[in-house]
C-alpha cells in the first residue's frame, strides 16, 4: 500500500484476498466486538436515544435543504470573527489552497489532526510534491503513516494492527521520522503510546502551521468543533501560528443550540463514552490564544452532487461515529482497505459511489458490499437508512440513469457486468416458478456433487468470485422434508 | 465565476425538489429529548463520573484548598505551576518552595513544556458526562496551559459550576470564547480498543470539588 486509493481492486477481488487474512479477521473480530456491546451500554444509559437520534437526523435534513444559506451564513459569521473562507469545488482546488497557505507561512512542515476530509482528498501526498512533509498526530494516523500503509477504520484508523505489529512498525519507521522508538520497546498499549507521546511532542512544540478538519461548524456562531481523546488536536488546533481547517460542507449545523443534540450522539456512538476526552471549540482568532491566523476551506468534491439525489441526500447527514462499521458482518470480515475509500464499511459503500460515481469498477461495486442486513441503519446515530441507499445506488448501477456529476447532469449506462446478474435473475424467477424443472435438476446435482467446483464458470462467476460456491447437499431439502416429516405425519396418524 | 460562486450554485441546483417558499424552521426538528437525565445529586454523579473516567477527585472546603493543593503538588514533587492570571491568590498561598510562572503570551511551547503543573479554575461541569469545561476565563488562562505540563489540578465550585447535562452546560457558555471541554485525562484506544490514559495531553488530571 503507498498512501493512495487509485487503482485499486473492485471490492468483490479486495474482499477475497481479506477475507483469507487471518490475523486481519482476528484483530477486527476483537476490535469491532469491543466496541460494539460497549457503545450498546454507553447509548442504554440515555433513555431519550430514539428521540435525539430523531432530532439528530431532522437537523441535518434541515441543514441540508437549506445549505446555501447556512453555508453563506457561516462564511460570515467566522470572516467577522477574524477568519478567512475559502471554497473548494474539488479535491484539487482543496490541495492548492492548502499548499498556497502553507508556502506562504514560509514553513516546509505541517502537523495535522486525523480528519477524513484530507484523507479523502489525499492532502498529504499533494503538500508532498510541493516540498512540504506532513506529520500526522493521531497514534492511529500515526501508526498508518509510518507502517506506509492505508486506514481501515473511520475511528481508529489502525485497527486491522495488532499489539505486535505496531511495535515492529515504531521500533522499524519511527527514526526515519524523527525521534527514534525508546530501546526494548515493548508491545503493552501503554508503552507504545508513551513511544508516540515522546516522538511527536518535538514536532508539536516546533510546528507553526497545523491542518485539521471539523466535527461540527455552528453557521448562527461561527464556532468550530473537533471531538478527540489523546490532546493532539488540541495540541495542533492552540500552539502553531497559523491554522487551516479543510471542511466538508455537510458538516455546518444551523444553531449553537444544536450541538446539545450531537454532542450526545457522537461520543457514545463513536467511542462507546459519556463524552470524549476534548473537544476543542473556537471562534475565528481569539487575541493572545491560540493561532493567529485561522483559515477554512469549505470542500464540496462531491457532495453537491449527492445532495441533487433526493434518496442518496441521506448520506450527508453522517457524523463519521463509525458505530456502521463495528456492527456489519461484511466490514467485520472484509476489513476496511477493501473499500478503496478513505471511508470503508456501510457508510462508504454509499458514500463514496455518490461522492466519486459509479464510473469506475471499483465504486460500481461498492453498492453490493452489503448483506442489507439492516443492522447499520438500527446503530446510526442519525438514522441513515443505509439500505435504502445501497437498494437505490444498486439500481443505479444496473439501470443507469440521470445523475449530476460535477453539478451537470449526465446520464450514465448499466455497468457491464452487471448484464449477467440480470440474466441470472430471469433464470431463477423461470426454475422456481417451475417446481418440477427445481425438482430434476437438485435430484441431479446431488449425485453429481463430488464434481462441484468452488468457483462457477460462465455467468456465473461473477457471483461466486466473491464467496466460495456452497457445497451441495447430498439430498435436496425438499426431498428431506417429504422423507422426515411425511413419516412422522404418517406415523402420528 | 469564483469557487464560491460554483459551490453554491451547484447547493441550489441539487436542491430543486425544495420549493423556494419553503425557510428552514418548516422542516420541523422536533426536540423532545430530555433536558437531563435527571441525576439525584448532580455533584456526586459529577464525582463518579470524573472518577470513572479516571481523574482523581478530592473535596475541600475554602479554609482547606490551599493545603489540598500544596499537598498535591508535592505529592507530584512539581517545582514548577503555571498560574492564570485572575487565579485567586490565596489557592497557591501554601504551595511554598513551588515556582510560579505566570500565563503569559510571550511564553513559547518548549518553556511551557519545562514547567510541571498548572491550577485552573472552571467554567462549568457536567455531572452526567464527567466533563469540565474551560472558557479561557481569567482564572483558567490560555488554552495552551492545561495541555502542555504534564499535570492538571481543576478546581470546580460547587454547587453553582455544576450542571446536569450537555444541554444545560451549552445554555450556560458563550459561544464566542474559545472552550475546551476536558472528560478525564488524555487517552486513546487506538491500539486494539485497549484504553490507555495519557497520551499528549496531562496523564494526570485532579478535580477539586470546592464547597463553600
Amino acid at each position: 500500500m503507498s498512501g493512495t486509493y487509485l487503482g485499486m481492486p473492485a471490492f468483490p477481488t479486495a474482499a477475497a484476498s481479506a477475507t483469507r487474512d487471518g490475523q486481519l479477521r482476528a484483530n477486527l473480530t476483537h476490535a469491532t466486538h469491543t466496541i460494539r456491546d460497549k457503545r450498546a451500554r454507553a447509548v442504554a444509559e440515555l433513555p431519550d436515544w430514539a428521540l435525539l437520534r430523531e432530532a439528530g437526523a431532522a437537523i441535518k435534513d434541515r441543514t441540508l435543504r437549506h445549505l446555501d444559506g447556512y453555508l453563506e451564513r457561516l462564511e460570515a459569521a467566522v470572516t467577522a470573527a477574524g477568519g478567512q473562507v475559502h471554497w473548494a469545488e474539488d479535491a484539487e482546488a482543496a490541495n492548492r489552497i492548502v499548499t498556497d497557505l502553507v508556502l506562504a507561512t514560509g514553513e516546509r512542515e505541517v502537523v495535522k489532526v486525523k480528519s477524513m476530509a484530507t484523507q479523502e482528498i489525499g492532502l498529504n501526498a499533494a503538500l508532498e510534491r510541493a516540498g512540504v512533509r506532513a506529520y500526522e498526530t493521531d497514534l492511529a494516523e500515526l501508526i498508518v503513516q509510518l507502517g506506509d500503509d492505508l486506514p481501515s477504520h473511520i475511528l481508529v484508523p489502525a485497527i486491522h494492527r495488532n499489539r505486535t505489529e505496531i511495535r515492529d512498525i515504531f521500533r522499524e519507521r519511527m527514526a526515519e521520522w524523527g525521534r527514534a522508538a525508546p530501546e526494548g520497546l515493548s508491545d503493552r498499549p501503554a508503552d507504545l503510546a508513551e513511544a508516540a507521546r515522546l516522538h511527536l511532542r518535538q514536532k508539536f512544540l516546533d510546528a507553526k502551521v497545523a491542518v485539521s478538519g471539523a466535527n461540527f461548524m455552528v453557521a448562527e456562531t461561527g464556532t468550530m468543533v473537533v471531538v478527540e481523546s489523546e490532546g493532539n488536536g488540541r495540541m495542533c488546533l492552540t500552539l502553531p501560528e497559523t491554522l487551516i481547517s479543510v471542511v466538508g460542507i455537510e458538516k455546518v449545523v444551523p444553531s449553537w443550540r444544536d450541538l446539545e443534540v450531537f454532542l450526545q450522539l457522537l461520543p457514545r456512538s463513536s467511542t462507546a463514552e459519556r463524552m470524549n476526552p476534548y473537544t476543542s471549540m473556537w471562534t475565528g482568532t481569539t487575541d493572545d490564544d491560540g493561532p493567529r491566523a485561522f483559515h477554512l476551506v469549505l470542500l464540496d468534491n462531491g457532495r453537491t452532487d449527492t445532495l441533487a439525489d433526493t434518496v442518496g441526500r441521506q448520506a450527508l447527514r453522517c457524523i463519521r461515529c463509525s458505530a456502521c462499521l463495528n456492527v456489519c458482518p461484511v466490514y467485520e470480515r472484509a476489513g476496511g482497505h477493501a473499500y478503496g475509500s478513505a471511508y470503508p464499511g456501510p457508510i462508504g459503500a454509499i458514500l463514496t459511489p455518490q461522492l466519486r460515481g459509479v464510473g469506475s469498477e471499483l465504486d460500481a461495486s461498492l453498492p453490493y458490499a452489503s448483506s442489507l442486513c439492516g443492522a447499520c441503519y438500527e446503530v446510526c446515530p442519525v438514522a441513515i437508512d443505509i439500505p435504502e441507499v445501497l437498494v437505490h445506488l444498486r439500481e443505479r448501477v444496473v439501470e443507469g440513469g440521470e445523475v449530476t456529476r460535477n453539478g451537470r447532469r449526465v446520464r450514465i449506462r448499466p455497468a457491464r457486468g452487471h448484464a449477467a446478474e440480470r440474466a441470472a435473475m430471469r433464470a431463477a424467477r423461470w426454475t422456481l416458478d417451475h417446481p418440477g424443472v427445481l425438482r430434476a435438476g437438485q435430484r441431479l446435482a446431488g449425485r453429481m456433487r463430488g464434481l462441484q467446483p468452488r468457483r462457477l464458470p460462465g455467468p456465473g462467476r461473477a457471483w461466486t468470485a466473491s464467496r466460495d460456491l456452497p457445497p451441495l447437499p447430498a439430498e435436496p431439502f425438499r426431498e428431506w422434508w417429504r422423507r422426515t416429516r411425511g413419516e412422522q405425519r404418517e406415523a402420528g396418524r | 465565476m469564483s469557487a464560491r460562486d460554483v459551490v453554491l450554485g451547484r447547493v441550489r441546483r441539487a436542491l430543486a425538489d425544495v420549493p423556494r417558499e419553503e425557510t428552514p424552521e418548516q422542516v420541523p426538528v422536533a426536540r423532545s429529548y430530555l433536558d437531563s437525565h435527571a441525576p439525584a445529586d448532580a455533584v456526586e454523579l459529577l464525582a463518579e463520573n470524573l472518577a470513572d473516567y479516571r481523574a482523581l477527585v478530592h473535596r475541600a472546603t475554602a479554609a482547606e484548598l490551599p493545603g489540598l493543593i500544596a499537598g498535591l503538588l508535592a505529592a507530584r514533587e512539581a517545582r514548577s505551576v503555571l498560574v492564570p492570571v485572575g487565579l485567586p491568590e490565596s489557592w497557591l498561598a501554601a504551595a511554598g518552595g513551588v515556582r510560579r510562572v505566570p500565563d503569559e503570551a510571550s511564553a513559547t511551547p518548549h518553556a511551557l513544556d519545562a514547567v510541571d503543573s498548572v491550577v485552573t479554575g472552571c467554567a462549568v461541569a457536567i455531572a452526567e458526562t464527567g466533563t469540565l469545561v474551560l472558557d479561557a476565563g481569567p482564572d483558567q488562562g490560555r488554552r495552551r496551559i492545561t495541555l502542555v505540563p504534564d499535570h492538571h489540578i481543576c478546581v470546580v465550585r460547587v454547587p453553582e459550576q455544576v450542571v446536569e447535562s450537555v444541554p444545560q452546560g451549552l445554555r450556560r457558555l458563550v459561544p464566542e470564547r474559545p472552550l475546551t471541554w476536558i472528560s478525564g485525562p488524555s487517552a486513546t484506544s487506538d491500539i486494539e480498543l485497549d484504553r490507555v490514559e495519557g497520551v499528549h495531553g496531562p496523564r494526570r488530571l485532579e478535580v477539586v470539588l470546592l464547597a463553600g
